[in-house]
């Protein structure tokens, strides 16, 4: 494994910016994302959803839809059969399959507007519509319940049976709609609180949001009438929807093979599944192909968003500004099936700080709307809302700038999280040292206009990942990936390649394979692409390297200790051989003659996967008439280990802060009184248009690359949107003279606090 | 959309015969009738495209009136640099209208007979006293633009009548327009308020006639005349202006609703008549 | 179902295809023409995945009729490169890495195209206004607006026919 920490100027490729090798596909329409599939014979596939947000069904008759000319398959939740076993390991979070395979067919109740209760599959796209009128449900329509305090009050409408909360000893009698309370902590809160000179604290609550990928869901499924089975789709894990449909359709994962789509946005929200046991149930109904894409009205329906929340939060500190204690209580929503990030949010809350003294409490509550699904750092943003926010509170009563309270209080290498890793390799002091000396935070504010500063962090993961390197008889090479590209990765893994093997870029392509091609993979989510994949990429790359040198040195007859490689070329050291140097071109080109092809594959879990620091900076104003809010200057600066491929990590570190301002200001899900969604569209769920931002400054803070990282890489996707909730939240509330506690901070909202005594 | 028979008369006789079908729409940019068949609350059995018809879409000056074809793209009317400089509310108006995109299809008559509260040209063209020639089975009319809303979603269109073009009156010396609306973002929402305004100024630059109108603070676009008057014989002063204020909040009546809650619209309706009268008046001494 | 025969020219190549009467322009071209490279985010024109130009006119394909394209002349993003040669606007999106996932890419290429077709030197605010209509997640548009200025001037220096 190669030193992490290798200084920039020798290397020749990481670092710098060539084009992404599946650009041109991109910019010339060529690329095919899940729902640019045809295949002969296919059918269009339409799901059936409840018009109800909490209903039991009493029958359902499809038998009308069956009849219809054209109609080749009809299915409800009774084709499922979800075979024995428990959870799945899905990106970041568990799934238990049961509740998965309900979500995506209901099966006895319904707990949403737009659960899915049965699937059709027809010649066309009139006759499918058509055929979803023809299905009767008759439902029995329950008592609902949306918000997250009202869903834990005693009396609300309970949506499962069967659900005693986890976590609480002893179980519960009756059964509630808290999935499961988290505790973590240490030390002694009461008492640090009790000596505190400073106390600071609030109630925060966000709103549900969408990952607002812009590509709706779409696969398409093909049923061979051997039981194997295809599957196109855009996911974020091949090998999780190949996992995930077989589980829900009781298959072996060698019947199914997925072939990953280009994927039009992620942000975790596509590392489930929804339609792809959906499309092969039609599809084995009948033995056609079937493609099903949602509708962008289906998508927000009946994709998961993530959880809105309810937190309590309070922190203890010396007159000086050092937190001593803080206290947390995080009630998210998980939609209709357990499984919020609670958890993640009571680890995340106080990353970035040392505390000795922490209690944190999470509920995982349930209620009736879309099952969540992981959202960029999933329970983090939320967190740190709060938390953030308080902080800026506590600069504030101490008089103490917002960056020199947090470097006071930055964690530091060999520090404990609450949740018991140690610290390793953090350059966040770095990074807050660096947004201080920026120009940005240097410039003087004009009357009217105002700044916030957040921090944030995020673990980022390693786990599971493939990678083969082959090189080509002409001496290029191609990468095989495992993962996805969500963000540019190709580039990235392309890059890690020809670095290792000494090749320059334009040699190098990189390929994303089937679950047939290449070995296992968690998805593509996490953080953990470039390192995790990029790990293996390169230990790929190096066993070529090692395989090059030993063909070079049977050439020569010389000790393999003699041989050396360096820019894609062996060098012979014993001067007794009379040795030409053999480029890889050279040595590929007689691959036959020393051992046949020269290739590798590496299945690793990676280790070592180093967390990420944020710290972002938000100037705006307020129209003191309307309330309205216009960001004037944004810079995010990281923690990144070492940026691999620059552009794409300011890329992350750009579409991160975009995200999480649209969260800040305008982007919840609006439901009426009968819980029906009011704003299922991109006129009215409002994400940050071109004109709504300016210029995203990034500072990209390399203080500190990754030595378990080959090329000190962190991972860079996610943490970006963990800041910017509480750096725009802390700018209007210094405008208006008042703590905004409740996102979004829409105009009204504004309006109202600017008012307020 | 299954079933659909889209026509394109080429002639306003056919197309009036055309709309006399049950279940007949009319179509010009589409921007609003294709999204609401996608969402299934409109479900036509023929499609009436008017763009075939001549001039539909031309935009033309007629003794100093301007004619604008029902039709025409609000792209065209941004373009059009007289009358841009004759009515630059009603132009900004129209060219609020959703994304560039739209601009390209969206029409001034889709936008009025559309009949959403708060449809953006409406407020601006009831300002500057537009009328509509409506023509039917029983022959042309004319009617001023404020008496076509009666309530959302629905016109004093009989059956078989189509909006041929709006009339923009000749433009008075001394005269000024502005539309301003409220979006939470900076573009592609639908107002939360919308207030267009005419204004003219006397020799000695006071107000000698106002026409304000309100949109998405009730069922239609209004025309709130206490405003108007409120500044006539005035000089923009404060008092006026506060006067103005008080009529709008006393006339506005909006609904809450996911865009926006009635306290919120009748408060920013105030501030933005205002805020348009001033340029209305800006643009009148220029 | 009525279905019509549609002449049009796409991307300067005469077509026919065979359109229903409330199909979308967007699902013609699809799954008609098989021309995917224009796509749908929204299906009711606020995403602009779907833009395309229609007689020199910026339009979301998915709020226009099949039909309507009897006698048009469209250009999609499958035109916009010639003969194999990047436009410059492809050429600098590759170049600033303007894009990630690229679903919006082929929507956000016309619509700069269609700006600049028509203000070959625009500043930064109305590039940003231009584009309302394209929703971008991914790169919250700060290298989108660099490259379509960047490609402006390349533009304007070739002084080339577009």
């Amino acid at each position: 494994m190669s030193d992490g920490n290798q200084p920039p100027s020798s290397l020749k490729v990481v670092g710098t910016r060539p084009i992404r090798p599946d650009g041109v596909d991109k910019v010339t329409g060529r690329a095919q994302f899940g729902a640019d599939f045809h295949l002969p014979g296919m059918l269009t596939g339409r799901i059936k959803r409840s018009p109800h947000a909490h209903a039991r069904i009493v029958k359902i008759d499809t038998s009308a839809a069956e009849k219809l000319p054209g109609v080749k398959a009809v299915v409800t939740g009774a084709d499922l059969d979800v075979g024995a076993g428990g959870d799945i390991e899905a990106g970041e979070h568990a799934a238990a399959m049961k509740d998965v395979a309900a979500n995506c067919l209901a099966s006895g109740k319904v707990f949403y507007q737009g659960h899915a209760v049965a699937a059709v599959a027809a010649t066309s796209p009139e006759i499918a519509a058509d055929a979803l009128d023809l299905i009767e449900v008759i439902y029995e329509v329950l008592p609902h319940v949306v918000d997250v305090d009202e869903a834990m009050a005693p009396g609300a409408p309970v949506l499962h049976d069967d659900m005693f909360t986890k976590g609480v000893t002893p179980k519960p009698a009756k059964a509630s709609n808290v999935a499961q309370k988290h505790v973590m902590g240490r030390g002694d809160v009461a008492g640090a609180f009790a000596a505190a000179a400073v106390v600071v604290e609030g109630r925060y609550t966000t709103a549900a949001v969408h990952q607002g990928y812009i590509e709706p869901h779409a696969c398409v499924a093909a049923w061979g009438a051997d039981g194997q089975s295809t599957i196109w789709c855009s996911s974020q894990g091949q090998f999780l929807v190949r996992a995930m449909t077989a589980r829900i359709l009781n298959m072996p994962l060698s019947d199914i093979k997925v072939i990953p789509a280009e994927i039009g946005g992620g942000f975790g929200g596509k590392t489930t599944v929804y339609l792809e046991p959906v499309a092969l149930a039609l599809s084995r109904k009948c033995g056609r192909p079937v493609k099903l894409v949602m509708s962008r009205e289906e998508v927000f329906l009946a994709s998961g968003p993530t959880s809105g929340s309810s937190m309590d939060v309070r922190l203890a500190a010396t007159k000086d500004g050092k937190i001593t204690a803080a206290e947390m209580t995080l009630r998210y929503q998980a939609g209709a099936f357990a499984g919020s990030p609670v958890n993640l949010g009571c680890m995340t809350a106080f990353a970035c700080y040392d505390v000795e003294h922490l209690a944190l409490v999470g509920y995982d509550v349930v209620s009736n709307r879309p099952k969540v699904a992981a959202y960029r750092a999933p329970g983090a943003p939320m967190a740190a809302f709060a938390v953030e926010s308080a902080i800026d509170d506590l600069a504030r009563k101490l008089k103490m700038d917002p960056i020199d309270l947090r470097i006071l209080n930055a964690v530091k290498d060999g520090a404990k999280t609450v949740y018991g890793a140690t610290v390793r390799y953090s350059a966040f002091i770095e990074t807050l040292q660096a947004v201080k000396a920026h120009p940005h935070y240097q410039s003087k504010l004009k009357a009217g206009q105002a700044r916030g500063v957040a921090a944030g962090f995020w673990f980022n993961i390693g786990g599971e990942s493939s990678a083969a390197v082959h090189v080509d008889e002409d001496g290029g090479a191609t990468v095989v990936s495992s993962n996805p590209d969500i963000g540019g990765s190709r580039a990235s893994m392309a890059m890690m390649a020809a670095e290792t093997l000494g090749l320059p870029i334009e040699r190098v392509r990189c390929t994303v394979a089937d679950t047939t091609s290449i070995g296992f993979s968690g998805s593509t989510g996490g953080s953990r692409v470039t390192f995790a994949t990029g790990m293996a990429v390169v230990e790929a790359a190096q066993k070529v390297v090692a395989d090059l040198k030993r063909r070079a040195a049977q050439t020569w007859e010389c000790d393999l200790a003699h041989v050396e490689w360096k820019d894609g070329v062996a060098t012979c050291l014993d001067p007794s051989k009379d040795a030409k140097p053999l480029s890889l071109k050279a040595l590929a080109g007689k691959s036959a003659k020393t051992g046949g092809p020269i290739a590798a594959e590496v299945s690793l879990n990676a280790q070592g996967a180093a967390a990420g620091y944020g710290v972002h900076v938000c100037d705006l104003e307020i129209d003191p008439e309307t309330g309205r809010t216009t960001i004037l200057r944004y810079t995010a600066a990281q923690d990144v280990g070492r940026a691999i491929h620059p552009a794409y990590v300011e890329g992350q570190l750009q579409g991160g802060a975009a995200q999480g301002v649209g969260w800040a200001l305008n982007e919840e899900y609006v439901y009426n009184a009968k819980g029906l969604l009011d704003n299922a569209s991109f006129l009215d769920y409002r994400m940050p248009v071109a004109s709504d931002l300016p210029m995203i400054d990034t500072i990209l803070v390399e203080a500190k690359p990754n030595p378990r990282h080959p090329y000190g890489a962190k991972g860079v996707g996610e943490v970006p949107i963990v800041p910017p909730l509480a750096a725009v939240a802390n700018a209007i509330s210094a405008v208006v003279g008042q703590r905004m506690t409740s996102l979004p901070l829409s105009p009204a909202k504004v309006l109202a606090a600017g008012k307020a005594p | 959309m299954s079933g659909v028979e889209y026509l394109s008369p080429g002639s306003v006789a056919e197309a009036v015969r055309a709309l006399q079908v049950d279940g007949a729409r009319v179509m010009a940019g589409g921007t609003d009738l294709l999204v609401q068949m996608r969402i299934g609350r409109a479900k036509p059995n023929v499609v009436v495209d008017l763009k075939r018809i001549p001039g539909i879409a031309d935009i033309r000056e007629e003794d100093g009136a301007f004619i604008i074809g029902a039709a025409a793209s609000g792209a065209a009317l941004g373009e059009h640099e007289a009358l841009r400089k004759a009515w630059p509310g009603v132009v900004e108006a129209a060219n609020l209208i959703g994304s560039t995109q739209v601009q390209g299809r969206a029409s001034l008559g889709g936008n009025l007979c559309n009949a959403s509260p708060a449809a953006d040209s409406v407020p601006a063209l009831i300002a500057a006293g537009a009328t509509c020639v409506i023509a039917g089975p029983n022959g042309e009319r004319e009617a001023l633009v404020e008496t076509i809303q009666v309530a959302p979603g629905k016109t004093t269109l009989a059956k078989g009548e189509v909006l041929l073009a709006f009339r923009l009156p000749k433009r008075t010396a001394h005269a000024g327009d502005a539309y301003l609306r409220l979006i939470p973002r900076t573009e592609m929402d639908i107002a939360v308020v919308g207030a267009g305004v005419c204004v003219t100024l006397d020799a000695s630059g006071k107000c000698n006639a106002a026409r304000v109108s309100l949109g998405a603070v009730a069922p239609t676009a209004l025309l709130v005349e206490a405003a108007g008057a409120a500044l006539v014989g005035s000089s923009f002063d404060d008092a006026a202006l506060a006067k103005l204020e008080a009529a709008i909040a006393a006339a506005a009546r909006p609904i809450s609703d996911k865009r926006g809650t009635a306290e919120y619209r009748t408060k920013v309706a105030a501030v933005l008549a205002r805020r348009a009268v001033l340029i209305a008046r800006d643009r009148a001494k220029a | 179902m009525s279905r019509t025969v549609v002449n049009a020219v796409v991307n300067g190549e005469p077509v026919e295809f065979l359109a229903g009467g409330g199909q979308s322009l967007l699902d013609a071209l699809r799954d008609e023409l098989r021309l995917t490279g224009s796509k749908e985010g929204c299906g009711t024109g606020d995403c602009g995945a779907c833009s395309v130009i229609v007689d020199g006119r910026l339009v979301c394909a998915c709020l226009m009729l099949a039909p309507e394209a009897e006698g048009k002349r469209i250009e999609t993003i499958e035109g916009l490169a010639d003969n194999g040669h990047l436009h410059p606007l492809q050429h600098q999106f590759l170049e600033h890495a303007a894009l990630q996932c690229g679903f919006c890419t082929p929507g956000l290429l016309m619509a700069s195209k269609a700006l600049l077709d028509r203000n070959p030197d625009p500043t930064e605010t109305e590039v940003r206004y231009w584009l309302a209509g394209n929703i971008c997640r991914c790169t919250g548009y700060d290298k989108v607006v660099r490259a379509v200025m960047d490609a402006a001037a390349d533009l304007r220096q070739e002084g080339r026919p577009k």
